[in-house]
């Protein structure tokens, strides 16, 4: 094979000394294209040129033949760093496929029901920055009167923070009960992930119980963004805020817990700040800009409202998300 | 054992000796430029370890041949602290000069046969071995 190449760089090189066209120059270019897919090395291509060119004109003088063998050296480094960088790139390639199946993975394992209670709607929209999530939701109901959701958002994201949603759910899978009060579900949660987490590691949440027989939003916060309460009445945006420390700071933690009456049309916008810190390239997308949109959409089914809010926000991003996007909305319907 | 000569590696200078012997012996047992190249680089680096991490050491290089074939074995010892992680050495990055194709990664590449052998506080071993083609 490398006589046959020989063969045809001479052939190319021939031409174009004769010539010195477009077109020999072309057919040069292709054929160093076919050199990189049968991984011939720099100094290989320059060993290849000088055998060329010894038989073309072996009358040059001997200057010029030592000079060759300068480049040659000089070479081996382009064409090691050529390989590094090849095998670099396959290696990339694994870990891309790697990343793929942890991502399936995190989803089958994380995946919740959203569950229907009579008179409200909930739309839900999840999107990771990469491939893993570092949000969290969680839904905890009895299909009937109670309609619970924890939304938790580990600080940082990717991987590590992938890991850690699954201590969530399991600590939510225990709890079982729909009735549980916020500020229990969160004292529950805030004990497994002081033991089991690193000092380092912060996670915010956010739980929130609907109850269909008093049309009562009862909820609580470790360290959350507040949500959002949207008074239809009155046509106006409030925010739910709820003292409390982050999980896993302490052990011992007692969570505020308050309520809010809902009234038809009323809904609740519970995030992360992957919602609330929305960049563009200016500074952050102001918070009335994202009232303001969610105010546009207030007919809108819950599910379309945070589907809108997403393609929009996305859109002002330029389809770069820096954080993991959560938005789940609870509207009450009659 | 075939034929082996040695350069001694204990100031910068020693590198460029290294490389000469090896360069010269290559020649000898018929290895074209480009390969000449390839073997003096693979030293080049070795030597280079030897000064920059043990202090002192040697390179030596033995000509071998077998079933007709002919090449050349670069040995490279020295009585240093030894390499604690030999996995993340080969690894591919993980080079002072990350990126650059350089260091035991490079010098695999450019050989057909490469091993270490190294121990914590005793030193290190490294046979690099081509054949001609
Ligand atoms: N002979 C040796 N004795 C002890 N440690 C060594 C020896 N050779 C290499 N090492 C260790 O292995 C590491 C990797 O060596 P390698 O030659 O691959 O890269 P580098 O010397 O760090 O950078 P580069 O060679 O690219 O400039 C070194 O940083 C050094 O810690
Ligand atoms: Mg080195």
């Amino acid at each position: 094979m490398p006589q046959e190449i020989e063969r045809q760089y001479k052939e190319i090189l021939r031409q174009y000394v004769m010539r010195q066209t477009e077109q020999n120059l072309y057919a040069g270019q292709n054929f160093s294209r076919q050199l990189i897919q049968k991984n011939i090395a720099p100094e290989e291509v320059i060993s290849i040129h000088k055998a060329a060119l010894e038989e073309m004109f072996p009358e040059l003088p001997m200057n010029v033949w030592h000079s060759f063998d300068l480049l040659i050296e000089m070479m081996i480094r382009y064409g090691l760093a050529h390989a590094e960088h090849q095998s670099l790139l396959e290696q990339q390639e694994e870990i891309k496929v790697e990343m793929d199946l942890a991502a399936n993975v995190q989803r089958t394992l994380l995946k919740t029901t959203v569950p229907e209670v009579a008179g409200l709607e909930i739309g839900l929209v999840s999107v990771p920055a990469r491939k893993m999530n570092g949000d969290y939701i969680y839904f905890l109901s009895d299909d009937l009167k109670n309609a619970g959701v924890a939304v938790a958002d580990v600080i940082g994201k990717g991987i590590p923070a992938a890991l850690c949603m699954s201590m969530i759910k399991y600590g939510m899978d225990s709890l079982q009960d729909a009735t549980s009060d916020p500020k229990k579900v969160l004292d529950i949660i805030n004990r497994i992930v002081e033991k089991s987490v690193d000092d380092d590691m912060f996670i915010s949440m956010f739980y929130g119980r609907y109850n269909v027989e008093q049309s009562v939003f009862t909820y609580a916060s470790a360290g959350h963004e507040p949500a959002l309460f949207y008074d239809a009445q009155k046509g106006e945006f409030s925010e739910l805020h709820a003292k409390g420390l982050l999980l896993g700071v302490v052990p011992n933690v007692t969570y505020a817990q308050h309520e809010v009456k809902m009234e038809y049309g009323d809904f609740i916008v519970m995030m992360t700040d992957g919602v609330t810190e929305c960049r563009t390239d200016e500074g952050f997308i102001e918070q009335e800009i994202i009232a303001s949109l969610i105010h546009s959409l207030r007919d809108e089914s819950a599910q379309t409202i945070v589907d809108t809010v997403y393609k929009e926000l996305e859109k002002m991003q330029n389809f770069e998300l820096r954080d993991d996007f959560t938005l789940v909305i609870f509207k009450k319907t009659h | 054992m075939g034929y082996r000569s040695s350069v001694e590696i204990l100031t910068e200078w020693d590198i460029v000796a290294a490389r000469q012997l090896g360069r010269n012996e290559a020649k000898e047992v018929g290895f074209g430029t480009v390969d000449q190249a390839r073997i003096t680089t693979a030293i080049s680096e070795l030597a280079r370890n030897i000064y920059l991490y043990a202090g002192k050491g040697k390179i030596e290089i033995e000509r071998i041949s077998e079933g007709g074939s002919f090449g050349i074995i670069i040995i490279a010892s020295d009585e240093g602290p030894g390499i604690p992680d030999v996995r993340k050495v080969m690894e591919d990055g993980f080079s002072t000069s990350g990126g650059l194709g350089a260091g035991m990664p490079g010098v695999k590449r450019l050989m057909d046969d490469f091993k270490i052998e190294t121990v914590l506080g005793e030193g290190t071993v490294i046979k690099a071995t081509k054949w001609i083609r």
